[in-house]
């Protein structure tokens, strides 16, 4: 009797790494012009619609960077924490925590005037963003509480929280009772970057983020503390890197980027503070973070394609009559391949009796107690 | 054994193997008559471990033959292996540490029995061979001789006809290690062959009948180890002849240096050691020993040293008069106490990291291979050259991945790193732990070579030979006590392997080997 069983390869590929993000998108197309075809849609035309027409249209494009620069910023955020096996998840909540403490702030000076008045928006919510993260990072380093939970469950908060201020103490008292704050006056809105545009200072803002976080990752100590907690945590302490500041640095950026994000978002598009701000961006943008190989300038052109499955998504609504779910389903699938394609990149299928299999046990070499994960590997038999 | 009486056990004929640009093994052929103890000699790096995978069908030979009991054969998997009787031993144990000793021995067995006939099968051997072990027990509550055992049964349980021991004594008590050696004498005196890797000369000496000399993948030579001294045999291995250890003589003490005293930390839960009100003191121009059995406290001693585990830590570490507990892992190494742990792979070093990155990690502050938050990155690799060249560590260069350098020039590396950053005291577990003859040797004269400048050194070992050799004091930590020091000449083997074997209290994993006594190597 045969089975398929996955061996570790010995060397990855690193252009088969580059490659999967590639190969992932590219049957994420294939898949779902199926899937959709047996919803009885158009298959390929709803591909079409979401993946390609967009490109054409340079208003799509203008679009397109406005969706992908909110993505960006979150997710180089994100994939420090994950490069540091931090696993915030709570990108969601702490871009609305973000957009709301920066909205406070709009609604205080409301009636001033100023070029300080923006950037002390911003600032306000990056802190908004590091104040929700606190909470997780303080549960994980006092209590071991896990990260993943704490924060993910945060964000159903930041979202009733949002409801409630916009719902009474936030709500524009002008506004003929909808739920929704007043308008940024001129000085707390996001200036356009290109005039005549949709292109808002959030997208420079993005790109030189990514650069940064580029350098800082390559260049400098807290990058290396972070590459090392990640690859190898007992040698970060023996190294002096404490695994609380860990945690700490790798929440405290992701949540203050989040935060950046979440009040770009409020004081560009938006222009206001409405029920409907959370759009899914802190979820996406994990995604966007693992296709980008958690690696900033990977993210950049990572935000763009999940940006597309937004732009082209919402277009593909009013011109085929896709569901607006069409745009969800794509980007799951594109993560599931992901993650399905670097499974091949690290592992590879070998067919093998069950009894072959054991056989790799004693030879095993992890020193014991150790015998989980990469240690409990099969031993490589080349046969 | 019946009918191929005259065939030897075990014969390779002109065994090749190549990976890229590096041929491990070069037209190997030697025999292991029936019921003999041969020893595989060599350096680290010199092919040994390749053979042995080839012989249990962990890899396969490009070119040459492997004849058991006189029959061409091909071995294509450790199941291949053990179906024609070749057992192995593994220097690092494969066991779950949550699990008993039953437990761990049926996984491991390819088609185990059901668990009473396999216990009543176990206890058979272990009365058979007279080794202590309760299969009951958990392995974390075991100690290292202890779960060596186990790995033991589970190759007798086979009935081997031949057994691979990969540096089976590395870690035990010179009690333990006369044990094993009863245990072998009497395997081989039934007929099962034994292969021999060790690198401690003498125990080949005690041992083996027969060796075969690697050096650099070929044979270079076999020799009766009986009638060859250590040294010589050292030499053939080396290819050279070994350098005495120089200036341990001269040197003089200075003040106390490093003062630890009634150090106290809970072991990490559920299988740390906690350490007991440790106390001891080095002076400068001095090397300090710590000998014991694995597990007995060595590894949270060194944490607590280097400021890796700072919960619940109280007492006081002095270093040239400044105390250090309480203080972080990097204020430490600024103050210059550098630490070395046993574990390599993903402890002292990262794996996946280059040698420059490796060389940042512990050394960026006091070689200033950082300023203001930024990587140095030229000043970060010429100080990796530097270590690699001058501690002739065999990588390509400062690129060279960490998890690619076998593990004793990685612990070169290691070592390096840590020397040539002058530190004032120096504490390193384990420092040539699985480290051939020369690259000891070699280590081992680095470390009394800055000691003659006046630093400080605290050596943690379970190589008792090692802290006589290097030592000028030792104490013995057994259950995470440490007992006085002893000044190392006209000290008594017997008493340190009591004291390892846990003479006060009657410790658990200690109770088998505090039986026998008065046994040294």
């Amino acid at each position: 009797m045969t089975l398929l069983k996955l061996e570790p390869r010995r060397e990855q590929s690193r252009g088969m790494m580059l490659a999967a993000p590639v190969i992932a998108v590219g049957l994420t197309l294939v898949v779902g012009a199926i899937v959709f075809t047996l919803l009885g849609h158009n298959g390929l035309a709803a591909i079409y619609e979401i993946f390609i027409r967009p490109l054409f249209n340079p208003y799509r494009w203008q679009d397109l960077l406005v969706k992908a620069a909110p993505l960006a910023i979150i997710a180089v955020g994100l994939a420090i924490g994950f490069r540091a096996n931090v696993w915030n998840i709570g990108g969601e909540g702490q871009y609305i925590l973000g957009g709301l403490a920066g909205t406070g702030m709009a609604l205080l000076t409301l009636d001033m005037s100023g070029g300080w008045i923006l950037p002390v928006m911003l600032v306000c919510g990056i802190l908004g963003g590091m104040a929700w993260a606190a909470i997780p990072a303080a549960l994980k380093t006092t209590l071991g509480v896990n990260e993943i939970l704490s924060s993910l469950m945060l964000n159903y908060v930041a979202i009733q929280l949002l409801y409630y201020l916009m719902r009474g103490p936030w709500k524009d008292p002008m506004g003929f009772n909808f739920p929704q704050t007043a308008m940024f006056s001129a000085d707390q809105t996001l200036p356009y970057a290109v005039p005549g545009t949709l292109i808002h200072l959030g997208i420079p803002i993005a790109i030189a983020i990514a650069l940064t976080a580029f350098g800082v990752m390559t260049r400098t100590i807290t990058g290396f503390q972070v590459r090392v907690v990640g690859l190898a945590p007992k040698a970060a302490a023996y190294g002096g890197f404490g695994a609380a500041s860990t945690v700490w640095l790798a929440l405290m950026v992701g949540g203050g980027l989040a935060g950046l994000a979440g009040i770009l978002e409020a004081a560009g598009p938006f222009g206001q503070m409405v029920p409907q701000f959370p759009t899914g961006y802190g979820y996406t943008a994990i995604i966007v973070a693992f296709l980008g190989r958690l690696n900033p300038l990977g993210i950049l052109a990572a935000a763009l394609v999940l940006a597309l499955t937004y732009v082209g998504g919402e277009s593909a609504q009013t011109t085929i009559g896709l569901p607006s779910a069409a745009a969800g389903v794509f980007q799951a699938m594109m993560l599931f391949f992901l993650l399905a394609t670097d499974i091949l990149v690290r592992y590879r299928i070998v067919s093998g009796s069950p009894a072959a299999a054991r056989t790799a046990q004693p030879g095993g070499t992890g020193t014991a107690g150790t015998v989980t994960g990469e240690a409990a590997k099969p031993k490589t038999v080349t046969a | 054994m019946a009918g191929k009486a005259m065939a030897p056990r075990l014969e390779l004929k002109d065994i090749s193997k190549r990976f890229p640009g590096v041929i491990a093994n070069d037209q190997v052929s030697f025999q292991v008559p029936a019921g003999a103890i041969h020893a595989l000699l060599g350096e680290n790096g010199a092919g040994k471990s390749t053979l042995v995978k080839i012989i249990y069908g962990v890899q396969q030979a490009d070119e040459g033959e492997v004849v058991f009991d006189g029959e061409p054969v091909h071995i294509g998997s450790p199941k291949e292996a053990r179906a024609l009787g070749i057992g192995m031993v593994f220097q690092h144990f494969s066991l779950f540490e949550a699990m008993t000793v039953l437990e761990n021995i049926a996984l491991g067995m390819d088609n185990p029995p059901p668990r009473r006939e396999l216990e009543a099968r176990v206890r058979e051997v272990l009365k058979s061979y007279g080794l202590s072990l309760d299969p009951h027990r958990y392995v974390h509550t075991l100690s290292v001789g202890e779960r060596q055992r186990i790995e033991i049964v589970r190759a007798l349980l086979q009935e081997p006809k031949l057994l691979i021991m990969d540096e089976p004594t590395s870690v035990l008590t010179p009690q333990e290690v006369e044990q094993l050696f009863e245990t072998l004498r009497r395997l081989a005196s039934e007929g099962c062959s034994i292969l021999y890797i060790s690198h401690k000369l003498h125990e080949i000496k005690a041992l083996c009948e027969s060796a075969t000399i690697l050096r650099g993948g070929k044979v270079v030579g076999s020799c009766d180890p009986r009638e060859e001294s250590a040294r010589s045999m050292a030499e053939m291995m080396i290819g050279g002849s070994l350098k005495d250890l120089s200036g341990k003589d001269n040197c003089t003490y200075g003040d106390d240096r490093f003062v630890v005293s009634n150090l106290s930390a809970p072991g990490e839960p559920p299988f740390g050691t906690s350490l007991k009100d440790v106390s001891f003191s080095v002076r400068s121009g001095e090397i300090f020993g710590i000998a014991g059995v694995a597990g007995n406290g060595q590894n949270e001693l060194l944490a607590v040293l280097s400021g890796e585990e700072q919960n619940d830590v109280s007492g006081s570490i002095i270093l040239d008069g400044q105390e250090l507990a309480g203080t972080s892992a990097g204020a430490r190494r600024k103050a210059g106490l550098a630490s070395a742990p046993e574990e390599r792979n993903g402890h002292a070093a990262v794996p996946a990291m280059n040698l420059t990155e490796n060389a940042i990690l512990s050394a960026r502050g006091r070689m200033g291979l950082a300023s203001g938050g930024i990587i140095k990155s030229g000043a970060s690799r010429d100080y990796a050259a530097r270590v690699i060249d001058a501690f002739s560590v065999k990588a390509t260069g400062p690129g060279a991945a960490a998890g690619s350098l076998s593990g004793g020039n990685l612990q070169k590396f290691i070592m390096g790193r840590e020397i040539m950053q002058n530190p004032t005291v120096l504490v390193v577990s384990q420092p040539t732990w699985g480290v051939d003859a020369g690259a000891a040797s070699f280590i081992r004269q680095a470390m009394i070579d800055i000691v003659d400048k006046g630093a400080s050194i605290v050596v943690v070992s379970q190589d008792l030979d090692e802290l006589l050799e290097l030592c000028d004091r030792l104490a013995v930590i057994n259950e995470g006590r440490l007992s006085e020091a002893m000044d190392v000449k006209g000290i008594s083997i017997e008493r340190v392997g009591m004291l390892m074997g846990g003479i006060h209290g009657g410790g658990e994993g200690a109770a088998a080997t505090g039986k026998q006594e008065g046994v040294a190597a």
